[in-house]
């Protein structure tokens, strides 16, 4: 399926993935500006910011499903055009959607293997099914069965299902756009722990996520956009919470560090687990 | 078999990979596939059922009504018959799958009807080669429709709308002055369309054949799964279901041997019915096209060549729309100004609508268009039976067609609230 480049990465110390001055406009709207962007192998990358910051048109552009209007991608020292989620699929770049990119009328098979199916002449439905539940396994998916269409599925369990479908195929990087967001709370713990494997598994992972307590979980670097423009780019253990909150928005005196006051002075990032902008704080979720 | 505790998943050490989660409900062999099939059909999981539930109904409207109905030769005749509209059919399941349509069917049959009547009778080309010529015009022209569907965007209706107008002048174009061509009635087209009928003895090796092979790929299927510790269908199921097919198609062809027995055309549209069935069921292209029917974003997204699946199913769609216009021609031994005109358009696109695949993609089968057009032709061989003019016909079709619509639509809805989309 994939047609990889030369060698395995050293992990953590070459850069995998570089991106330089990606802009991105929808008609009059610069979704993004001027981006930078460095990812390695071995190294998990959390790419956070207010909603509407640009993030996933970031992953769009980085996984072929737009065309940056400026700027270069550097893959594994190449330069490549990222024209189609085709390409990326062969250059090893993989991604989980926020809005998961399922099909409803399949059923959960069919939707992980959608596109590289084994045996496409003749399907090997048998190990394409017991590769599914090993995937699906892994990631305490609770699923009854495979054989139902996604449209049955809950939001978490879709979810599941989404991330599974990126790891097929041994991917180089794995692009994750809130992953957590509508998972319980053992399914997150999972995918933290995956995000974890894959690091300790020489993959680059470029996370997206509202959720402070994930970022610190499993991240190395985080990375921080603001209104479509790079805003600071922090070692993960050198930064505090009020410090990456103030770059995502803008200010030291924002609205999370107002609240904190008014609620009883406790420093922000102590008190608030998610970052403005957050949508579905973890756990909240009944874990499905 | 000797372990059945595979077959069942009765002990837990043994219980299959897909069948630990404690929610599930367990059901064991035959009674058991039967009780599934029961709960998936409440479910709206209604796939062939409802059109062949109607095919009975028919038969015992027509029957009651005129004894002739269900006699050898009526029957016989009416599997000929439906032929080539079914052809037609089965290149619209592909587009319909995809979300698309194709409105100048009609149009592109008439039109290769006119080109191998041409061909073949006035430039005294080789029968086949007209046929090959005529099926590849039709190609072409789906080849068309694919390019300015993925150029331009222009949506499927209006490309195939305006095809169905242009392509019945060019039909009129190529008939010339005359407008009506005779084929030769001892040339192999006509025959085959009209006089080669399978002997008896073969239809009952084609039955055993089927209904072995049935077992077999099933019980070769069930192995392989037991050894990746899946859960498979027994062996009792498996022979269930191939003993059923071996007596229920027997009785068919016996019934039928007792007139003229099967055509050999029938048998080809059989064949391509399940080739199409294969190739949808068991390829990537087949996932590929129902993905795209379900959600095109979600498909590109995947990997898939969206636009190469759009072109292979209007190629195949114009393309077997031009071999069902060949078989008409050669079923009627002629070609002429209103080939593939009149209700053949609509018949069509009923057909794959009555045997359940639904217009709004991404759910359906190749086998819709075998039993659709079974539909619709009993229904019209019946009102002919009873002396009743095409006038009944066309009130009769449409209101079946609505009801299989309807049919669709109380599905889907008992389909979402029983959570299978
Ligand atoms: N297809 C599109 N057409 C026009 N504008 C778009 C399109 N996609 C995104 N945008 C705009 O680009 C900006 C960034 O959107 P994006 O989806 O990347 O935000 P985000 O950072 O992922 O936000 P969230 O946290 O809510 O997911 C928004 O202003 C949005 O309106
Ligand atoms: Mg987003």
């Amino acid at each position: 399926m994939r047609q990889p480049a030369a060698e395995a990465p050293e992990a953590g110390t070459r850069g995998v993935l570089s991106l330089r001055g990606i802009s991105k406009t929808f008609g009059a709207v610069a979704a993004l500006a001027d981006i930078d962007l460095d990812v390695s192998a071995g190294e998990v990358l959390a790419l956070v910011g207010d909603n509407g910051a640009g993030k996933s048109t970031l992953v769009k552009v980085l996984s072929g499903v737009h065309a940056p209007t400026a700027g270069t991608i550097t893959f594994q020292d190449e330069q490549v055009t990222i024209s189609s989620p085709a390409v990326a699929q062969r250059l090893g770049i993989a991604t989980v959607y926020q809005d998961l990119a399922l099909c409803e009328n399949l059923n959960v098979i069919e939707n992980l293997f959608l596109g590289q199916e084994i045996r496409p002449t003749r399907l090997n439905s048998v190990a394409m099914e017991v590769r599914s539940w090993e995937l699906l396994r892994q990631l305490s998916a609770k699923l009854p069965t495979l054989r139902i269409p996604i449209a049955s599925l809950s939001g978490g369990q879709r979810q599941t299902v989404a991330i599974a479908r990126s790891l097929l195929g041994d991917p180089k990087v794995v692009v994750l756009d809130e992953p957590t967001a509508a998972l319980g709370v053992a399914q997150t713990a999972e995918v933290l722990n995956l995000v974890e494997r894959l690091r300790d598994n020489g993959h680059a992972v470029i996370m997206i996520s509202h959720s402070m307590p994930d970022v610190r979980a499993v991240a190395d670097t985080v990375a921080v956009l603001r209104l479509g423009r790079n805003n600071g780019v922090f070692p993960v253990r050198d930064v505090s919470n009020e410090d990456i909150i103030a770059a995502i928005t803008g200010a030291t005196d924002n609205v999370v560090t107002r609240r904190a006051e008014r609620s009883g002075g406790a420093a922000p990032g102590t008190k608030s687990d998610t970052v403005p902008g957050g949508d579905t704080p973890p756990g909240e979720d009944d874990p499905s | 078999m000797t372990d059945t505790d595979t077959d069942t998943g009765t002990t837990a050490a043994a219980v299959a990979t897909d069948l630990q989660d404690e929610r599930l409900r367990r059901r064991t062999g035959v009674k058991g596939a039967l009780a599934g099939g029961l709960d998936r059909i409440r479910g709206g999981d209604l796939g062939l059922v409802p059109v062949i539930l109607g095919l009975v109904v028919i038969a015992i409207v027509f029957q009651s009504l005129n004894q002739n109905f269900l006699s050898s030769a009526n029957l016989g005749n009416l599997l000929m018959e439906s032929v080539p509209v079914g052809m037609i059919s089965l290149g619209l399941v592909c587009v319909l799958l995809t979300g698309q349509i194709d409105l100048s069917v009609g149009s592109v049959s008439g039109l290769s009807s006119a080109i191998t009547a041409v061909l073949f009778v006035n430039q005294g080309m080789s029968p086949w080669l007209a046929v090959a010529a005529a099926v590849a015009g039709g190609a072409i022209i789906g080849l068309v429709y694919s390019q300015v569907f993925i150029r331009f965007g222009v949506p499927s209706f209006v490309i195939t709308l305006a095809g169905l107008l242009a392509f019945m002048g060019v039909q009129l174009k190529v008939l010339g002055k005359d407008g009506s061509i005779n084929l030769p009635f001892d040339s192999g087209l006509v025959r085959f369309a009209q006089l080669d009928f399978v002997p008896g003895w073969l239809s009952y090796v084609f039955v055993v054949a089927i209904a072995a092979g049935l077992f077999g790929t099933g019980w070769l299927g069930a192995r392989e799964r037991r050894l990746a510790k899946l859960s498979a269908t027994s062996t009792a199921v498996l022979a269930a279901r191939s003993v059923a097919v071996l007596i229920g198609f027997g009785a068919v062809v016996w019934y039928l041997d007792r007139g003229r027995g099967i055509g050999w055309m029938f048998v080809l549209f059989v064949v391509l019915a399940l080739l199409l069935n294969y190739a949808l069921t068991r390829t990537g292209w087949g996932k590929s096209v129902y993905a795209v029917g379900g959600n095109v974003e979600a498909a590109r997204r995947a990997g898939i060549n969206v636009n190469a699946i759009y072109t292979s199913v209007f190629v195949l769609g114009t393309s077997l729309a031009a071999a069902g216009g060949v078989l008409a021609a050669a079923r009627l031994a002629a070609a002429n100004q209103s080939s593939g005109g009149g209700d053949v358009n609509l018949n069509a696109i009923a057909a794959v609508v009555i045997g359940g695949t639904s217009l709004f993609g991404g759910r359906g089968s190749a086998f819709s268009a075998l039993l659709g057009i079974l539909v619709i032709q009993s229904i019209s061989s019946g009102l002919t039976l009873l002396n009743l003019d095409s006038a009944y016909r066309f009130t009769v079709t449409g209101v079946v067609l609505l009801l299989a619509v309807m049919l669709d639509s109380v599905a889907r809805k008992s389909r979402a609230s029983h959570g299978r989309a």
